[in-house]
């Protein structure tokens, strides 16, 4: 972790003079010229996805980025920036998603009940991160990871034996409040040739929410508190010999990524009407987060972005590349099995390892090395 | 356990190392208390010998995971991917040798178990010397990219697995003869439970024997108490940590073929599947202590199965309540080694 994300060297300086933009991005700004021409492309083109291409997929797709964006940032807070390595965070998306579904399919499909389900997720994952925080986090940071995952495991199997009320294996399909079906419309004329219809407003109040949360977090790991987190990350012992109690900044550092996580998962099953085991909890999509936080650049909000992007992206062509690929190799042994669409993963995992080894920054702290 | 005992005038020989009884009385304790609630004893002592035999199964998959711990402070996140890698071994033996496992002769259907164990320990001391070069080496000294790097490590290996041996769950056949079950009276033992709790035991004593009485033993205790002063000493802590890498993988192949033939499917998720109960054991026995490993592996089998019989939606959250319990009485684990 020596590559830290230290304070930006103009910290003062950018907050007397810095506009609306600096505020909003809490004086944490991309520092980086093809750093801030990629965000700012990947932010217009998430804004503007209903309106340049058709089809659900692209629109299911740039959902998809907005809600990992979220919820990798997320896992960031505790891996980048306090060193904890957790397991447990599907857990909590999950916790969000089966929040949302539950309480509209077994209530009504109502804003009161997207309220109640919210509410009672985001109470459910801050009472867990506490204790499991308080349990671990006291005796030895690498405890936590291995009880995070002893933890999520359990959940995991909590939910899909519980099929009385989270629907077990085949997960909840529901009802959204009429304003966000599709068969809503604002307009009865189609605005710039796209109809301005319940899913659309879905689709903004899923990217509305994680620009938001984004936003937050982001003020969050630049505030005194989030420099109390580098801190402790760096040295331990010397935080605690400055009087931070070292215990209590990190149980609220995975109390709040908790949170945002919680939230992900609600946008996750708002977006989808469903949730199941496989959509929120699978220890797979633990192992996207770590890639995602770890290729985007740990300890960089930004990273987050990058990293979403990039992964969900690769998961949707990735695969049609190396089916391709694969298929010019037939008859070669081994060799097209390597490049076959499904073991994507593989080289996703290589590109993790590297990064781990050669840029601990990733993608973003390469990046920002380039240019001041 | 408390300090003071210790006798304040310097002994004329070194005192006997006391023996810390009351977490080994945990196990017999917990069996006392779960025949009450399961009821008719043939029962109990059938869920006792299963939980017994899985106890064995873990620890032969753990005991490497905490040798090295203890040993070089490494976490290897990826130690489930050799568990995996053991099982798929034994497809090396059994494809050409099919015919053995159908045969009903517990001779040769030991010997083809045996073959499996050895092919399978030849494959992942390979796979955990390459691992150990390439993957956790450059990470020494930090637990943060250990963890991320040796998750690296499974990813891809996982993947390899996949490739190799195509994505599919694979049924091998549990050898004819190791099939069925001894019965007494009311008391059912699978036979194949009992193998396991017979080479689970052996290897148990056979670790004890070798670190409590051979000079290697004695080095890599050593080493765990203080590996700065063994190193001081003249003796190189880095072999020394190599091969015990390299055997703690061996050791998790075969825990893989014990795994294999029980579960009787091959995926190459199932090495992670059971790495949940590992690190539950080895935090339960206190990081890098062999005993308390052993110990740790049985109470959380036992526990599981007396759980699984009385309510069987709670078997999984049994292992966590387990590892609360202990946490909150010894933090460290029942037998707290590493001081680091």
């Amino acid at each position: 972790m020596s590559s830290s994300s230290a304070l930006p060297l103009a910290f003062d300086e950018t907050r007397r003079r810095g506009g609306i933009l600096t505020s909003l991005l809490s004086s944490d700004l991309p520092r980086s010229r093809a750093l801030s021409v990629i965000l700012f492309s990947i932010f217009a083109l998430l804004a503007a996805t209903p309106f340049l291409f058709s089809g659900s997929q692209p629109v299911g797709t740039a959902a998809k980025i907005c809600v990992f964006i979220v919820l990798v940032a997320s896992y960031d807070l505790l891996l980048g920036y306090s060193g904890i390595v957790s397991f447990a965070h599907t857990m909590f998306f999950g916790i969000g998603g089966y929040g949302i579904a539950i309480a509209l399919e077994r209530v009504s499909p109502t804003w009161g009940s997207v309220a109640i389900g919210s509410a009672a997720a985001l109470g459910l994952s801050a009472v867990l991160a506490i204790a499991i925080g308080l349990l671990s986090l006291r005796v030895r940071a690498i405890f936590f990871s291995m009880i995070t995952l002893a933890v999520a495991t359990a959940a995991a199997v909590l939910a899909s034996q519980l099929s009385e009320i989270t629907g077990g294996e085949d997960g909840l399909s529901f009802q959204l409040p009429p304003a966000l079906r599709p068969a809503f419309r604002v307009f009865s004329e189609p605005v710039f040739g796209t109809m301005i219809n319940g899913r659309l407003l879905a689709y903004y109040l899923v990217f509305a929410v994680s620009l938001v949360v984004f936003l937050a977090l982001l003020r969050i790991v630049n505030s005194p508190f989030g420099r109390v987190l580098q801190a402790i990350r760096e040295n331990e012992f010397r935080a605690e010999a400055l009087g931070y109690r070292v215990v209590a900044y990190r149980t609220a550092a995975s109390v709040i990524s908790a949170l945002a996580a919680t939230i992900a998962g609600a946008l996750m099953a708002l977006w989808l009407r469903y949730n199941g085991p496989d959509t929120t909890l699978s220890f797979s999509i633990m192992i996207d987060i770590l890639l995602m936080v770890v290729i985007g650049g740990m300890g960089t909000m930004y990273g987050a972005v990058i990293g979403a992007a990039l992964f969900v992206l690769a998961q949707s062509y990735l695969q049609v590349l190396m089916g391709a690929g694969s298929a010019a190799l037939a008859g070669i042994p081994l060799l097209p099995n390597l490049i076959h669409p499904d073991r994507w993963l593989l080289w996703l995992g290589a590109l993790f390892i590297i990064s781990v080894y050669a840029f601990p920054g990733g993608i973003v702290g390469r990046l920002r090395q380039g240019k001041p | 356990m408390s300090d003071m005992a210790a006798p304040s005038t310097a002994p004329a020989e070194l005192p006997r190392a006391k023996t810390d009884w009351l977490p080994l009385l945990l196990v017999p304790a917990l069996g006392l208390l779960a025949l009450p609630f399961v009821g008719s004893p043939s029962t109990w002592v059938t869920l006792t010998v299963a939980g017994l035999a899985m106890g064995m199964m873990i620890f032969l998959m753990a005991s490497g995971l905490t040798l090295v711990f203890g040993l070089m402070d490494i976490i290897n996140f990826g130690h489930g991917v050799f568990i995996s890698l053991g099982a798929y071994a034994t497809l090396l033996v059994l494809g050409p040798l099919a015919g053995w496992a159908l045969e009903d002769s517990i001779g040769l259907n030991l010997a083809l178990l045996g073959l499996c164990i050895l092919v399978a320990m030849g494959v992942t001391a390979l796979a955990g010397a390459v691992f150990e070069r390439v993957i956790v080496r450059p990470v020494y000294g930090s637990h943060l990219k250990q963890i991320l790097v040796t998750m690296g490590g499974l990813i891809v290996t996982e993947q390899l697995i996949h490739a190799i041996w195509g994505a599919s769950p694979i049924p091998i056949p549990l050898p004819q003869s190791l099939r069925g079950a001894f019965v007494f009276g009311d008391i059912v033992m699978e036979r194949y439970r009992v193998v396991a709790v017979v080479i689970g035991l052996a290897v148990f004593i056979g670790m004890q024997l070798l670190l409590n009485r051979t000079r290697i033993g004695l080095l890599i205790r050593a080493g765990v108490e203080n590996p700065e002063m063994v190193e001081a000493l003249g003796y190189r802590i880095r072999r020394l940590f190599v091969s015990v890498f390299i055997a703690g993988s061996a050791l998790a192949g075969l825990g893989g073929v014990m795994w294999a033939f029980y579960r009787q499917t091959l995926t190459a998720g199932m090495g992670m599947e059971v790495m949940v109960l590992v690190f539950i054991v080895i935090i339960i026995g206190g990081l890098g202590s062999v005993g308390g490993c052993f110990v740790g592996s049985i109470l959380v089998a036992l526990v599981a199965n007396y759980v699984g019989f009385i309510e069987p939606k709670l078997a999984l959250i049994s292992n966590i309540l387990v590892m609360a319990l202990v946490l909150i009485w010894r933090p460290q684990g029942l037998f707290p080694v590493a001081r680091r």
